[in-house]
């Protein structure tokens, strides 16, 4: 468990690093998907979105959870402002956590919900709800067991990244995956 | 529903050395037509101990803070009565101030001290009021801030605020740690106290009607949501709602009876009202938007609040036992956090246009939106309860600090704390006045 989250965490900041480096805000989003991938030492090629469902994400077996280099050991989808939709791009992503946890019953994730420092409070706490629920259901639409599943919004509580430019704002727009009771 | 009692464990017994250091004031907008007034330093040759506080320079700050009233500086005095004998008008007018406060503060029993004070209309060369109050050394702030609301009072015909207090959270990194602190303090920000300390976010404080207890969000509990009640003086508290889900944005009803609150252990973010008696939940907004932030009107009758129904978070009211809501905002792509003044006239709120988020005020007759702050990312608006001000969470250099702004949005100040982000402050309402 401690583990996993140190895998996450580091991961989240070699993607960090990766994304401030970019320096242009406009294609920022697309350049954490591919530092992403190059990150963790993955054939771009093979994460191609143009693929079929899972294309990206054959390894789906509960091991790559803790595989440093798949793409599995990933936990974190990106929201636009204001929005609580699931990119295209990240659908897949959350498709192939689903499948690891249908696959595996036992396994429990916590979906929590974040927002950027912007607005109110209160409302931020139900976008993050709101971002955590829409993983949410297409993990069940996917074969996810309701009791393998809890939701939680910290809204802009707890910041990925102590920053206040977009840069940070969308590093902070997130939901993570975190896997309980290993 | 569970309901816990329990002392609160978090509560510190000591306050850290940099919280010692009180807020500080910096007035950074606005004083000119402000009306001078002279406040002399009170006599203090009856007093067998020193009193520990300088109770002219309370009035006299809460004066000034207040952003109609311009004290002369002490160094400018030009005498210093402390009766009425002792006072020859004729000076104070060529000073061209119009009003002059005088007064005294006498050793009445052991740690016991009675103020006098005396307010005056120079121009007319007559007191207009004047009272005798006890205190103890410790209720000498107290009763300052009381003598400041007298002369307001009399002097605008408004109730001054200045006896009355306010809540706020405070972050800070320790060691790498977070630490969320729920603390009170004056209204001019002295003698912080902290009420509540945690590892967990803690959110959303809202006094209860009688200024007693303060409802708030902490996620102490495994790092799930919950909202407790605390009464401030006992420190002792109540979990009052911790569903599956969201529990957040309290809010009490005026009568205190109930709470409308935001929860999504029904799927969605709606917004319910929690009778405090029997814990009985009604449901109030139904729908797949975000439905939250909720306030009562200080009629009882209906309530505002935040939802992105329309595509981008707006204010809506509906009745308080839910129904048909109106929107209420139509400027900005992002109007929310919504508080009412005193007189249900006017709602003080979040506005974000053009990416930044700036204190407004809406006129509920007219649906005119007035914006008073010129911040970037301004949020938490709150009314004092005579309405005159606004105090508010905004930042400099990327820091939480507090702000007020008079609700004419003429006069503004910022409240500084020496380390710490200071956020969500809400200003009680009146406290009981013996």
């Amino acid at each position: 468990m401690r583990f996993l989250q140190t895998v996450a965490v580091m991961l989240v900041f070699g993607w960090l690093a990766a994304c401030s480096s970019t320096g242009d805000k406009q294609t920022g989003d697309v350049a954490v998907v591919e530092d992403r991938t190059g990150e963790t030492g993955v054939d771009t090629s093979a994460g191609g979105a143009t693929t079929s469902a899972l294309g990206g994400y054959s390894d789906l077996t509960i091991e790559s959870l803790t595989d440093p280099n798949s793409p599995m050991s990933q936990r974190v989808i990106y929201f636009e402002f204001d929005s609580s939709d699931v990119a295209e791009q990240d659908r897949e992503f959350v498709v192939a956590h689903a499948a690891i946890l249908a696959a595996n019953p036992d396994l429990k994730v916590s979906i929590e919900g974040h927002g950027d420092e912007r607005g109110s409070r209160e409302y931020n706490i139900g976008l993050g709800e709101k971002r955590a629920q829409s993983v949410r259901q297409i993990m069940e639409i996917h074969g996810v067991l309701p009791a393998q599943m809890t939701t939680v919004s910290y809204g802009e509580e707890k910041p990925a990244v102590e920053g206040h430019d977009e840069s940070a704002w969308s590093m902070n727009r997130r939901v993570e995956l975190v896997y309980v009771a290993y | 529903m569970k309901t816990l009692w329990m002392t609160v464990l978090g509560v510190c017994l000591y306050l850290p050395a940099w919280l010692q250091a009180a807020l500080t004031i910096e007035i950074t907008q606005g004083i000119e037509g402000a009306v001078p007034i002279a406040v002399v330093p009170f006599d203090t040759a009856n007093s067998r101990q020193a009193p520990r506080e300088n109770v002219a320079e309370i009035i006299a700050s809460d004066l000034a803070r207040s952003g109609r009233f311009a004290p002369v500086p002490e160094q400018n005095l030009i005498a210093y009565p402390a009766e009425t004998s002792q006072v020859r008008f004729q000076d104070w007018r060529t000073l061209g101030v119009e009003n002059l406060v005088i007064g005294k503060v006498e050793t009445a029993a052991d740690n016991q001290y009675r103020v006098q004070f005396r307010l005056f209309d120079v121009l007319r060369g007559r007191q207009i009021t004047g009272y005798s109050m006890p205190a103890t050394s410790e209720q000498l702030r107290y009763v300052a801030h009381r003598i400041s609301d007298i002369i307001y009072e009399a002097l605008t015909g408004e109730p001054g605020a200045f006896a009355t207090h306010i809540a706020y959270v405070i972050s800070e990194s320790k060691n790498g740690k977070k630490e969320y602190q729920l603390q009170l303090a004056d209204s001019d920000g002295y003698n912080p106290r902290t009420l509540l300390t945690s590892r967990q976010p803690l959110m959303s404080p809202s006094w209860s009607p009688d200024g007693r207890k303060l409802a708030y969000v902490s996620f102490e509990k495994k790092g799930r949501a919950a909202i407790f009640v605390q009464a401030i003086h006992t420190g002792k508290r109540e979990e009052i709602a911790s569903f599956t889900g969201i529990n957040g944005a309290p809010s009490w009803s005026p009568d205190g009876r109930s709470m409308a609150l935001t929860l999504s252990r029904d799927g969605n973010p709606e917004i319910y009202s929690l009778r405090l008696s029997d814990k009985k939940l009604k449901r109030l907004t139904n729908g797949a938007a975000i439905d939250t932030e909720p306030v009562w009107a200080p009629d009882g009758k209906s309530i505002v609040f935040t939802s992105d129904r329309g595509g981008s978070p707006q204010l809506y009211r509906m009745p308080a036992q839910g129904g048909r809501a109106q929107r209420l905002t139509f400027e900005g792509n992002y109007n929310a956090s919504a508080d009412f003044s005193p007189d249900g006239k006017n709602l003080t709120l979040v506005h974000g246009n053009g990416g930044r988020y700036q204190i407004a005020v809406l006129d509920l007759d007219s649906r005119l939106l007035r914006v008073l702050t010129d911040g970037r990312l301004d949020e938490s608006p709150s009314f004092a309860p005579n309405g005159s001000m606004i105090i508010y969470a905004t930042e400099t250099g990327y820091r939480g600090v507090l702000a007020a702004v008079s609700s004419d949005g003429r006069f503004r100040q910022q409240f500084s704390l020496r380390e710490g982000n200071v956020r969500e402050p809400v200003w009680s309402p009146f406290v009981d006045r013996k």
